[in-house]
């Protein structure tokens, strides 16, 4: 079975001579749910602009469902379905109108489309917005909007560049829930995204981009396994004074009710507990310091830039 | 795609362009119809009674057909550079080029939107022109060939003037600096035999010239070129600028990164 995304030594170099990728391999098996992660200006929206053919490659070879790109194109578009990090659609336009014409595009007749737009206006809450000018929707029914618009013609693949960016928590975990559902079905998704607690939920696979090059790709689990070292952080009752310290532990307090505490993976917490009674500390609570997702990228976003 | 999916595409692209210019009718029809409304009473009526005949026509009857094949240049030119200019500001030009569809395909529906935009106002000032004299088609199948051709050809012109567009001052640019004044020199309100021989001579490198002559002869059957000239300059223009405008499309230029 041919993989969603081959991509081999592929490379752009932009016209003021800024070199955004140096030869990127990545493959994306179908039905996957992918995180292409990386800081910003590393390379991520370049690769999706090339795969959706809003960027032109300067070298490399790119196949979409085993088409080439630079041989039937517009078949391998056919396969895409985008949402881009910036809002693109006619802000003049009502709902209805964006989602039809999308269709359209590809070459779905009216009524399948107006029973498409139906559907997918449905399943993400524009039902009731579908007379309305884009312009007058809030930032996340414009994100909803992009989605819907996107699998309008039932992409076998759906690229979504920061879909939550600026979007609640309520609508965020909604927006995660329904793109389970679609991955569900069968189409493989590809998520570019900065909320790497989103990444590590939803995605089984991962590349990190850095200054145009790959420097992670592999399964979710293996990368997390990667993780030497969590930081928690300890709430406990009463007040800690500044030179507090917790015998056979790097403990360093954040403030008179918290401290926080680097452990290494597999370090036996009922030995951290029985040293805080001993020490007389009440805790109240624990939670990680950062997303453990987060932990590794910083760490090997950090590693690249030293090197 | 299918072509039964490139017609679906086209039908869409074509459709959504009507639509716009329908939605904002106070700026794109009512407009037109008024200016040219006001050159048929001045013109027309007040000055062109004082100026007696104009190549053997009422002076009335001698500048209805080239104030409508104005409205028909100024108004295709106008849709598709204003309508192909804020899709790329907007960047919901990005739906079409991250769609399958063939390039020709996207141009013929813009284009073809800038003709309908065309057509509807020369129709509404046509109309118009009707409560001043009366018009009689010399000859009918002449006269809409050369609409349409004109048309295309300035919807063709309004798409490659988008295309290299960075802001809104550069659409506006073309249709106030070159296109009025060359449609005004163009023999709209005179017949080039009342110039001297030097200038009658300049005025023949206006293009204006030919389309609005052409025109005028489908109308009134009098002209002051040679229509096979014409009808072969404005046939040859309007390939050069197709071929243009897919080059355009197809190496990406200021559409892709």
């Amino acid at each position: 079975m041919s993989k969603a995304i081959s991509i081999r030594n592929l490379q752009k170099t932009y016209a003021g001579g800024f070199q955004a990728l140096k030869g990127i391999d990545l493959d994306v098996e179908q039905g996957d749910f992918f995180a292409l992660l990386g800081p910003n200006g590393a390379g991520k929206s370049t690769t999706i602009g090339i795969l959706c053919s809003l960027v032109l490659k300067t070298a490399g070879r790119v196949e979409i469902f085993g088409v080439d790109i630079d041989k039937n194109f517009a078949q391998a578009k056919s396969f895409i379905g985008v949402v881009p990090q910036e809002f693109n659609f006619n802000n003049f336009e009502k709902v209805r109108h964006i989602l039809i014409a999308q269709a359209g595009y590809y070459g779905i007749p009216a009524d399948i489309a107006e029973q498409r737009a139906e559907k997918y206006m449905k399943a993400l809450g524009l039902w009731d917005k579908r007379d309305t000018p884009a312009r007058m929707l809030s930032g996340g029914m414009k994100r909803r909007l992009m989605i819907a618009r996107a699998l309008l013609h039932e992409p076998k693949l759906l690229i979504l560049d920061e879909p939550t960016a600026g979007v609640d928590i309520e609508l965020r975990r909604s927006m995660w829930d329904f793109l389970k559902q679609i991955n569900a079905q069968g189409t493989t998704i590809i998520l570019t995204t900065h909320y790497l607690e989103e990444a590590e939920s939803l995605c089984r696979h991962i590349a990190i981009i850095d200054h145009g090059e790959i420097i992670q790709h592999s399964t979710m689990k293996a990368l997390l396994k990667q993780l030497q070292e969590e930081t928690f952080i300890f709430d406990v009752e009463g007040s800690l004074t500044g030179d507090f310290e917790l015998p056979g532990y790097p403990a360093r307090v954040v403030d008179e009710h918290c401290f926080e505490l680097a452990l290494r993976k597999g370090q036996d917490l009922n030995q951290v507990f029985a040293a805080l009674s001993a020490a007389n500390v009440k805790v109240l609570s624990m939670r990680n310091k950062a997303n453990r997702l987060e932990e590794l990228f910083v760490k090997l976003v950090e590693r690249g830039q030293v090197a | 795609m299918s072509l039964h999916e490139q017609w679906v595409a086209f039908a869409t692209i074509l459709v959504k362009e009507i639509r716009r210019f329908s939605r904002i009718w106070i700026q794109t029809l009512v407009p037109p119809a008024i200016t040219m409304s006001l050159y048929f009473i001045i013109f027309g009526n007040l000055i062109g009674s004082r100026i007696g005949d104009m190549g053997g026509y009422a002076y009335i009857q001698f500048v209805v057909p080239g104030l409508i094949m104005m409205s028909v240049i100024t108004n295709s030119y106008s849709n598709v550079v204003s309508s192909f200019f804020g899709a790329k500001f907007q960047r919901h030009i990005e739906e079409l080029l991250v769609s399958p569809i063939p390039n020709y395909v996207i141009l013929a529906g813009f284009i073809l939107g800038g003709v309908a935009r065309g057509l509807a106002v020369g129709f509404i000032v046509t109309l118009l022109s009707l409560f001043f004299t009366q018009l009689h088609v010399h000859d009918l199948g002449f006269t809409v060939i050369i609409v349409l051709m004109t048309a295309v050809l300035f919807s063709l012109m309004g798409f490659i003037n988008a295309v290299y567009a960075n802001s809104f001052d550069d659409i506006s640019i073309v249709p106030t600096f070159v296109l009025t004044p060359l449609i005004y020199l163009g023999g709209v309100f005179y017949s080039i035999d009342l110039l001297p021989p030097f200038w009658a001579k300049v005025s023949q490198i206006n293009p204006m010239l030919y389309v609005i002559n052409a025109f005028r002869y489908g109308i009134l059957g009098h002209t002051d070129i040679n229509l096979v000239f014409a009808f072969s300059m404005i046939g040859l223009f309007t390939l050069l600028a197709a071929l243009f405008s897919l080059y355009l499309l197809n190496s990406g230029k200021r559409l892709r990164q």
